[in-house]
């Protein structure tokens, strides 16, 4: 019998196993939502912006390792996800965005609320498709579905145009797809392994760089394994902190821009660098041609166009890092590492991370609290500062501890992106490193973690500037802090070189915002006040909590790599 | 930096060519010249792309397509023996009787035909390689004050191997 095609959205949706729908209404979805209206396996959240919908989905993806689903309408609904979408396609999150549009007929009309989001969406998603025949619906889904979990993960758009919605047409939902051109790589070349673990074993100085793709093939504890089978001291990209226990012995640091000194160091010294689930990212890897430049370089990922893409390798797999690890811990075998390890210790005695304790409350003495509080706790971070901050001085010890947008650096990210992920995990603590541009980004979803009774905590680290790009202008650019100061205003003289005594009062009140959105606030000022902060925080079960940390604005990011220097000239005071 | 050949399968969709070309800009790739048809399957269209690359360019190119989830099969062209024409029509304009001469000349060293005709000018129908398609429009030009000039962008298929024949 045939059925409608908003019956059949609903029913591929339920058979797949969605739980959460992240959706914002319009003209052009209205018959899906009435149709979710008639069921309740599905829980409909209603964000306040499609932006902040859109990594909700991310957050909710990356912490309980579903695929996101989002529906957004037509034209405007469609173009505010773009954002999320390239930050997902960057930082491979699975997501399935269903976009409505305009009926066929009046496609190319230039009709209210239409746009091309297939052909906006082409360059940031790994498929994008509008369904233009209602028989190709049930297909269509089931590819989306299929194409965002698996190989490299990434973001997929179905454009859905009203009368298809409503159309009759088969009920069948596909329980495989076949698609001849989508084969991602399931396997492993064993004679490049072997290439690569050969060069491994001969090594007198080797070097682990674990990326994002340890988290994503959810290969932590074979990488542990491997690592203390074979004694090879681990750097991470921001993507890969966490895939080795911080605390442990072997785990150096990050690696990159803000990477710890031992660990840049070690890079740049090793004679052989074996990097899986990375892709070379220029933060990470600075002037090309200073990068590991004593090293062979064994390259291991899933997807083949990220090899030797950025950095020419010697010995490329094309793999999961999972399926590698595995085949590579039968052959591994304990190497002496000791007089490297003891140089790679020397190194970090030298330039310990560290910031001063001196006068005033830190970022790192709040991060140390965090530590101490938050043993099993998700952690999301938006993106600047205090990003780098976390990813320096956050200590994990579990695969999905922390989701941060390392790829497209999305501020605005990381508030949403934890109500995602408290939404996903509501047994779990969630919470949220923020700075205070990047919070008003997608402030509205306070709003969204109110009704959803999702009990964010949100620290936000309020130095009163847009501090990544302050810190540069510090640096780089003598002191001209334009377009950076946020309490900057139009009385203020326009020479300014820094905060005094005379600035303009900060907009907005947080403490004030927060509650007036029904949410908690505390302000944190000096460092005293940092544990009973977090307890009073921890003691609110019913709504959000925006913890605001004043700190100073002139606390930097360090050690600090100018863009296209090499690693090893780190700025460090 | 040469030029290289590459013939690729697609799904024959909307929007194909468009993700197809939207590489090459976004990459900034060297797109030479994109030609596009269907083939036995008319679900299944075939593209021969020219592009101008280095090595390791031209490398990243194909793994790219290859990574489409509408990209069926990437075949590199560019060391395979191959038949490759291009289509190719050259109006020469403003010519005396003299000059027709010429043409009709140039018409049969080349192998190509003369379809069309008028009182001054005349029309050059060529089914060439892109390389004689460009010495003939070189030849033109020199030899003439107005041409107009219009061309397909090349297809190619593979030779048949010898063990076939």
């Amino acid at each position: 019998m045939d059925i409608t095609g908003r019956k059949l959205f609903v029913k591929a949706l339920q058979e797949e196993g969605v739980d959460t729908v992240f959706a914002y209404p319009g003209g052009n979805v209205t018959d899906i939502l009435d149709e979710l209206y008639k069921q309740d396996v599905i829980d409909v959240v209603l964000p306040r912006h499609e932006q902040g919908l859109v990594h909700e989905a991310e957050g909710y993806a990356k912490s309980t390792g579903k695929v996101g689903v989002c529906l957004v309408t037509s034209g405007p609904g469609a173009t505010n996800t773009l954002t999320g979408l390239a930050d997902a396609h960057y930082d491979s999150i699975p997501l399935v965005c269903f976009t409505g549009q305009v009926p066929l007929s009046l496609i190319g009309n230039d009709a209210f609320q239409e746009v091309d989001i297939v052909g906006m969406a082409r360059g940031i998603t790994k498929y994008s498709v509008t369904v233009r025949r209602r028989e190709d619906l049930g297909r269509t889904i089931k590819m989306a579905f299929h194409i965002a979990a698996t190989g490299k993960p990434g973001p997929v758009l179905i454009d859905i145009p009203k009368d298809i919605q409503t159309a009759a047409g088969p009920s069948e939902y596909p329980s495989s797809v076949q698609i001849r051109g989508y084969k991602p790589n399931e396997g492993v070349h064993v004679g490049q392994l072997k290439k690569a673990y050969k060069l491994l074993r001969a090594a007198e100085r080797p070097l682990i760089l674990a990326g994002g793709g340890i988290h994503i093939a959810k290969a932590n504890d074979m990488l542990l394994q491997f690592v203390e089978k074979t004694q090879i001291p681990v750097v991470t990209t921001v993507m890969g902190k966490g895939a080795v226990p911080t605390a442990h012995p072997l785990y150096i640091g990050n690696s990159g821009m803000h990477g710890r000194y031992a660990a840049n160091i070690a890079v740049s010294q090793c004679d052989v660098l074996f990097s899986i689930g990375t892709r070379f990212n220029d933060r990470i890897t600075g002037d090309l041609n200073e990068f590991a430049p004593k090293a062979k370089i064994i390259h291991i990922d899933v997807d083949t166009a990220s090899i030797s893409r950025n950095v020419v390798v010697d010995v490329p797999v094309v793999s999961d890092a999972k399926i590698a690890l595995e085949k590579l811990l039968e052959w591994a075998e304990t190497k002496d590492t000791e007089s490297w390890l003891a140089r790679i210790a020397e190194w970090d005695r030298e330039n310990p991370p560290g910031m001063r304790r001196d006068h005033g409350m830190t970022p790192q003495m709040i991060f140390e609290h965090v530590n101490r509080i938050f043993g099993s706790a998700i952690y999301v971070t938006d993106v600047g500062q205090h990003q780098m901050w976390a990813t320096q001085y956050l200590e994990l010890d579990d695969w999905h501890q922390l989701i941060t947008s390392g790829g497209l650096g999305t501020m605005g990210f990381g508030f949403p992106a934890a109500i995602g992920a408290k939404i996903g995990n509501p047994d779990r603590e969630v919470v949220c490193f923020t700075g205070d541009g990047g919070f008003q980004m997608n402030i509205q979803e306070m709003a969204t973690a109110v009704v959803q009774g999702a009990p964010v905590i949100v620290c936000l680290f309020n130095n009163q500037y847009l501090g990544m790009v302050r810190q540069m202008q510090q640096f780089f650019y003598g002191k001209r802090y334009e377009a950076t100061c946020l309490r900057r205003r139009r009385s203020c003289p326009a020479n300014c070189k820094g905060p005094g005594e005379a600035c303009p009062p900060y907009t907005p009140d947080f403490v004030a915002l927060a509650e007036s959105y029904g949410a908690h606030g505390i302000r944190v000022e000096q460092e005293a006040g940092i544990g009973a902060a977090f307890e009073e925080a921890r003691s609110y079960t019913d709504a959000p909590v925006v913890i605001e940390f004043v700190i100073s604005s002139d606390e930097n990011v360090l050690p600090m790599v100018r863009g296209g220097n090499p690693m090893s000239e780190m700025i460090l005071k | 930096m040469k030029n290289r050949w590459i013939a690729l399968y697609v799904e024959n969709q909307v929007g194909v060519l468009a993700k197809v070309s939207g590489l090459f800009s976004g990459k900034s790739y060297n797109l030479q010249s994109l030609t596009v048809g269907t083939t036995e399957d008319e679900s299944v269209s075939r593209m021969t792309i020219c592009v101008t690359s280095d090595d390791i360019t031209f490398e990243q190119i194909k793994k790219q397509l290859n990574r489409m989830v509408e990209v069926i099969k990437v075949i590199d062209l560019t060391d395979v023996p191959l038949h490759m024409k291009e289509i190719l029509f050259a109006k020469v304009l403003n010519i005396s009787a003299e000059e027709k001469q010429e043409v009709f000349r140039i018409a049969q060293v080349f192998h190509v035909e003369v379809s069309d005709i008028g009182r001054d000018s005349a029309l050059l129908e060529c089914m060439l390689t892109e390389r004689r398609n460009n010495e003939l429009i070189a030849l033109l030009r020199a030899k003439f004050k107005r041409i107009e000039v219009v061309r397909g962008g090349a297809v190619a298929i593979e030779s048949i191997s010898t063990s076939c024949r």
